[in-house]
């Protein structure tokens, strides 16, 4: 009952005409945040708060509009997934495996309107959670210290290998080409800078989205114009959009599991998002088994990295609300937000702050129904854009993304790393190396190593550490069932088909 | 449908131009540079200093805010070295973190005398603290317990090895007389919160951070704070003891201050020392600090430049031995 009069008190502080107007804005400029290859939620987040500065929104106000734009560019970045084979952010990147394919298909219009569902279904679970579970949750990350985590990434990096279905050593080296990637910068443990040359603009590493939209975008530009714009993989065929009921039917179970899966990811302090989205698919790929024909363009493949990502948007605000540990890139910069507002996260803010804290979630329930009815007639318009020309709308693509890098730090370094990127995906995709691992090797590479170094230096350098809880261990479990498993699954489940042939 | 791209497109645009535009600096205005995102410390210390400059009359133009992330101030730093090295209306926001990235030449070999430090005006206490039920009762036990096995206390603190948050245990062993400071164990996490979380865990035996880091987590019952690096016990907080009158004479803050460049005239130095002391002294900035967990902390013009020079060299000394400095 306590909380239904909280909720109540959040929603009498988030639902005044004002601050609607606020959510209904902040999940338009969101999703078109998220749908922007180069612009993703943490930078869109970073950009918008000195414009929240200026507008001189009060404290519910600017959160309002800063969570409407986090949960908007949840939602906007699979459109580019789904539509150009782009990630519009680093969660969205899971969704390309399937949703490109759907879409290519020509189920555009159904893969847009699955995924939206599937997001809202993951947003809206996690935020119950959020509500009911935050306090109790919270204790969780008491229980993470190095060694576990250590074993967490583990686990993602072991079922890596069962995802290119083709050739898995291509992706073990896709991904070892991201953790050296991943290396460059200033190594957290001594201080010291690593594969830097010298030069300061690589002390802070490689932005993941540098990575994203050189890999993919200006890759794209780069065959485009090697093919004379003929036989570039962009331009879809066009559907009428209608809402696949059966599609959403037949993923409720997977969407569900998704949820969970991305909600508990998020929840651990540094795991985050792309971790949420990344797991849920890996865990429905492995339930659905080589039947499920992940990869080829599964409504299932689709609706699971959506569900998990939105639910780990969800879940990493409830150690920044409960810990001010931030779980994501994203919920790091509102919680600079939330300090420059004079509001210091952490285990007193349920008790001191209760108008704040019930007017998020509040403002985050109806963020995430103003984002279902802007995303499902309005994905029309957004299926629209793919019936532009591929030489217009790549390089469209190409400037918006390029001028959004060079937003966010000024930098023109970035710009010739962008290029460097393109290029390096260029050969990559010749030479058929899947470029996914590349960007979750970067994106997971420098917390997996931080996490061993950090057990290393608590234990004296002794590897039995790494074992050293029950948590630690059921991970390592998973972790070798997931690298192995595949082998033998695969040799069980070839020989049927040969057989049949 | 061209349209549709088109208003995509300029929206985006609108979104790219009004991100810059915040930052851009008319001519004759005052520019303060944080060298960093918006909403961190440096952040602040440039919006609230600018803010309360403008508000008393120091300056006669609000002050433009330019947010120049990248390693970890190291880029702001170059470009003022470089580029804008006479810009007499050009301030920076600084830190300890500063000085320590300078005296570790975490800067690519830029050092300290190449701008100079005009004031600080405000800082974050340091802080150790302990899990409530942690068997750690005060300063002098932890140290007897190092010397006896260094291996027995680890610390979690917020900044890298070698950073600030590692310094503060490490001078307040040799303070107790304990020498072997690299057999001390310590991890870097993403922030205080981060770090008390693990030491309630129970994955670290202690924590060390800021005062600002703590608070939340003090007043839940979560942590105990067993020392405060200040000379005087903290406003607001009488009941933690400083570390000095345990008997180590350590006092570490992280204060909050201003650099300019070093092509500037003496004058105008002592112009901008003034100004700022000007803001010290001003209610806004009373509560400004008040609001966000800072002590007292002025030393402005000369007085704060000889402070600089003194702690880079402390820290530049710890950190050899540290091994994490050549």
């Amino acid at each position: 009952m306590e909380t239904l009069a909280n909720l109540a008190l959040g929603f009498s502080v988030a639902l005044s005409p004002y601050t609607l107007m606020l959510a209904v804005v902040g999940c338009f400029i969101g999703t078109i945040i998220g749908a922007l290859p180069g612009l993703g939620p943490s930078n869109g987040v970073a950009i918008l708060i000195p414009i929240s500065f200026a507008l001189g929104l009060d404290a519910t106000a600017a959160l309002v509009l800063m969570t409407s734009v986090y949960y908007g560019a949840m939602y906007g970045g699979r459109i580019s997934s789904i539509l150009l084979n782009i990630p519009g952010d680093e969660p969205a990147l899971m969704t390309t495996l399937d949703g490109y394919p759907m879409a290519k298909r020509g189920e555009a219009g159904n893969a847009l309107v699955l995924s939206g569902a599937a997001s809202f279904v993951g947003a809206f679970l996690a935020t119950i959670g959020l509500i009911l579970l935050a306090p109790v949750l919270a204790r969780v990350a008491f229980l993470f210290g190095p060694a576990e985590y250590f074993a967490l990434y583990l686990l993602a990096f072991c079922t890596l290998g069962g995802m290119a279905s083709n050739n898995q050593a291509k992706s073990a080296i896709a991904a070892c080409i991201g953790l050296g990637i991943a290396m460059i910068g200033v190594d957290s443990t001594s201080g010291l800078p690593r594969l830097t040359g010298g030069n300061l603009h690589l002390y802070d590493g490689v932005d993941f989205l540098v990575a994203i939209v050189g890999l993919f975008a200006i890759a794209e530009l780069f065959f485009f114009i090697e093919s004379h714009g003929k036989g570039s993989s962009i331009g879809v065929v066009l559907d009428k959009v209608k809402i696949p009921w059966k599609y959403i039917r037949e993923t409720i179970p997977t969407m569900l599991r998704a949820s969970g899966v991305g909600f508990v990811a998020g929840v651990l302090p540094g795991a985050g998002a792309s971790l949420g989205s990344f797991l849920a698919y890996m865990t429905e790929k492995s339930i659905a088994g080589e039947k499920g024909k992940f990869g080829t363009g599964v409504p299932k493949g689709v609706a699971a990295p959506e569900a998990g990502n939105n639910a780990a948007a969800g879940g990493a605000l409830v150690p920044m609300l409960t810990l001010g540990v931030p779980g994501s890139g994203t919920t790091a910069v509102l919680l600079a937000l939330l300090m420059t507002l004079n509001i210091t996260p952490g285990p007193t803010l349920f008790r001191d702050n209760p108008d704040v804290v019930w007017g998020l979630i509040a403002s985050l329930l109806i963020a995430n129904v103003v984002l279902l009815i802007m995303n499902v007639p309005m994905v029309k318009i957004f299926v629209k854009i793919l019936s532009v020309p591929a030489w217009i709308l790549l390089p469209g693509v190409t400037m918006v993304s390029t001028t959004g890098i060079f937003a966010l730090t000024g930098s023109y370094f970035d710009l010739l790393m962008l290029i460097g990127f393109g290029v390096l995906g260029y050969f990559l995709r010749k030479l058929d190396v899947p470029t996914v691992p590349v960007i979750l090797g970067i994106l997971l590479g420098g917390n997996m190593e931080d996490a061993l170094r950090r057990a290393m230096t608590l234990s004296d350098g002794d590897p039995s550490y790494l074992f050293s809880s029950p948590i630690a261990i059921g991970l390592w479990i998973a972790a070798i069932a997931g690298f192995v498993a595949p082998m033998f699954l695969r040799g069980i489940l070839k020989k049927p088909q040969a057989v049949s042939d | 449908m061209t349209k549709t791209l088109l208003k995509a497109l300029m929206t985006s645009a609108v979104v790219a131009v009004s991100a810059t535009g915040v930052t851009t600096t008319a001519a004759s205005a005052a520019e303060c540079i944080a060298p960093a995102n918006p909403g961190g410390g440096w952040d602040f210390t440039c919006r609230q200093i600018g803010k309360i400059l403008f508000d008393i009359g120091a300056v006669e133009k609000p002050v433009q805010v330019t947010n120049m992330p990248g390693a970890g101030g190291g880029l702001a730093y170059n470009t003022v070295v470089a580029e804008r090295s006479d810009d007499p209306d050009l301030i920076v926001a600084a830190s300890s973190a500063t000085t320590t990235r300078l005296a570790q030449n975490a800067y690519a070999g830029m050092t300290a005398d190449q701008v100079r430090f005009v004031g600080a005006i405000g800082a974050d206490p340091g802080v150790i603290a302990v899990a409530a039920d942690s068997d750690i009762k005060d300063l002098g036990q932890m140290v007897e317990m190092i010397k006896a096995d260094p291996g027995s206390v680890a610390f979690a603190g917020g900044s890298a090895v070698g950073g600030f948050d590692h310094l503060k245990p490490l001078m307040i062993l040799k303070e107790g007389g304990f020498t072997d400071i690299t057999s001390v164990k310590y991890i870097g996490v993403d922030g205080g919160a981060d770090a008390i979380t693990q030491t309630v865990g129970g994955f670290t035996q202690a924590m060390t951070g800021d005062m600002s880091e703590v608070v939340s987590f003090l007043s839940n019952g979560d942590i105990r704070v067993i020392a405060v690096l200040t000379d005087e016990r903290v406003p607001g907080f009488e009941d933690i003891p400083t570390a000095k009158e345990q008997g180590f004479d350590v006092v570490a803050v992280n204060w909050r201050g201003l650099y300019v460049p070093k092509g500037i005239s003496d004058a105008r130095f002592e112009e901008w020392a003034g100004k700022l002391q000007q803001v010290a002294d001003s209610d806004a900035w009373a509560q400004a600090m008040k609001d966000n967990g800072l002590a007292p902390f002025t030393r402005v013009g000369g007085d704060f430049q000889s402070y600089v020079d003194g702690l880079v060299s402390d820290i530049n000394a710890m950190s050899k031995e540290l091994g994490v400095l050549q």
